[in-house]
């Protein structure tokens, strides 16, 4: 008996990332860079999230070509972006044999109303969630791993702060709360009950719980993870600094030593320029990319 | 009997859960200083460049010492490639405490990741396993003996007091190979109170 694409196999990749950093590339060459800095996975794709958010027009999977190329670049797992609710890109990338989907309010989404169903694919899929609910949601939609969505491509940590404490509280919420209690809380977070019990078995999420959206120093990484967060993904924070294999080692090692601030303050030393970043308040509400997605 | 698990990267919490649902005391290795009071390391799964690269080359060298003083270590995964003399496509071992050769990723990519069950020599003829774009042993060296085969391949070696695994015991609540590995624990404190 032999068994692939199930649902422990796909949380089992996720579980292996713990404690790691996830970073973006769009070349081979930078893939190489973030495996030489340590990182545990890239994610491949077409352009950062700053500059998505600066070019502006939609903005899509990226093109088979490029993936392929960072896939035969590195040995650590590869995964790629897909707009919310496009199962033919999703379709297109297991068929490529990426490592790990990512269906991600980064993109310009493809759906109005409905997330692809995750259940259907061998392939692992990690969403973004703002509060428990987003993230119960898409795990009964079969993601294997979440991840904050904070406010990605602004190098402004405090969008992905919100939504870890936010599920932390309603975690705890859950915990605290009596069987005849759920069902309650189950309508006003909009999540399906089952997680809820899944969540009440764990004493936690049931899956991997990454940050993602706005982190750009090793404090910011070492904070994350101190607020419970399990990895680390980083978009546009490396690429888009000044001195990008440093930062990157950098927040490698934040990420793993987040609870000594002797070591954080010796890795933080000397790394240049951050990415310039911009305030959450001087982003329209129609370019906000955490919205996206229901 | 307090067991260590490497922290530095990957599936950390899995492998305490497991050692204390058998009930026994853990702790997290980051660097030297945290190998003192344990009895044995465990080197979880992962992703071996990243913690290859988070361990510092004194920690890895006191880890070789270690292991060829007879300290028990269990590696699963990239905890194998971690312990193993021969790293395919790496120009040296990282710590070389088992005599095999590995080739990373061999199972392919994660879509060909899988579960199953295996037959495990000294343990049991239906252990579940979960198998992670993991390693395969590629030599075996003559002292180290075969524990069980996916698919002609060796998946779980032992050399004395190093364990390997390719794939994640962790992942599962079946807990007999972390208490196979508490046994060489407790065989080697035996051996140490014989020669007092």
């Amino acid at each position: 008996m032999v068994e692939k694409g199930t649902y422990r196999v796909k949380s089992g990749l996720a579980e292996m990332l713990k404690g790691g950093v996830i970073m973006d590339v769009t070349t081979a060459e930078q893939a190489k860079i973030a495996e030489e800095a340590g990182a545990v996975a890239v994610m491949a794709l077409e352009r950062v999230p700053a500059d998505i958010r600066a070019e502006g027009g939609v903005a899509r999977m990226a093109d088979p070509t490029k993936v392929k190329e960072i896939m035969d670049a590195v040995s650590i797992p590869v995964m790629a972006k897909v707009r919310i609710g496009h199962f033919a890109e999703a379709q297109i990338l297991q068929a490529l044999q990426v490592d790990y989907i990512d269906e991600s309010e980064v993109l310009t989404p493809a759906d109005p109303d409905y997330h692809i169903d995750k259940w259907e694919f061998t392939v692992p899929f990690v969403c973004g969630a703002r509060n428990l609910g987003e993230a119960c949601r898409r795990i009964a939609e079969g993601a294997a791993m979440i991840r904050t969505k904070g406010e990605p491509g602004t190098g402004n940590v405090i969008e992905a702060v919100r939504h870890m404490r936010l599920m932390n509280e309603q975690i705890r919420r859950v915990l605290s709360a009596d069987e005849s209690e759920l069902m309650t809380i189950a309508k006003d977070f909009g999540a399906p009950l089952e997680i809820l019990h899944a969540i009440r078995d764990a004493g936690r999420l049931p899956v991997v719980n990454f940050a993602a959206g706005g982190i750009a120093t090793p404090a910011d990484a070492a904070m994350m993870m101190q607020l419970g967060c399990d990895g680390i993904f980083v978009g546009s924070g490396i690429f888009k600094s000044s001195d990008p294999a440093r930062r990157a080692r950098a927040i490698v090692q934040a990420t793993t030593h987040y609870n000594d601030p002797d070591i954080l303050a010796e890795i933080s030393a000397g790394l240049g320029e951050a990415m310039s970043g911009i305030a959450i308040e001087q982003i329209p509400e129609a370019e906000m990319m955490q919205t996206r997605g229901k | 009997m307090i067991v260590g698990v490497l922290g530095l990267q990957g599936a950390v919490r899995e492998h305490v859960k497991s050692l204390e649902r058998l009930g026994t005391d853990t702790k997290i290795v980051k660097g030297e200083a945290d190998l003192d009071g344990i009895s044995g390391l465990v080197l979880p799964g992962g992703e071996s460049t990243a913690i290859s690269l988070l361990a510092s080359g004194s920690l890895l060298e006191r880890l070789r010492r270690m292991a060829g003083e007879g300290f028990p270590m269990f590696g699963t995964c990239a905890g194998m490639i971690l312990l193993s003399r021969e790293v395919d496509g790496a120009p040296s071992p990282y710590i070389g405490a088992i005599d095999i050769g590995v080739r990373r990723n061999a199972s392919g990519r994660q879509v060909d990741s899988f579960e199953t069950i295996l037959k495990v020599e000294g343990i049991g003829e239906d252990v579940p396993a979960v198998f992670i774009r993991a390693p395969y042993v590629t030599r075996l060296g003559e002292r180290v003996v075969p524990m069980a085969l996916y698919a002609g391949a060796v998946v779980m070696a032992r050399e004395e007091n190093v364990l390997v695994t390719s794939f994640h015991p962790e992942l599962t609540e079946d807990l007999r190979i972390h208490r196979y590995f508490l046994g060489m624990i407790e065989e080697k404190d035996e051996a140490k109170e014989g020669e007092g």
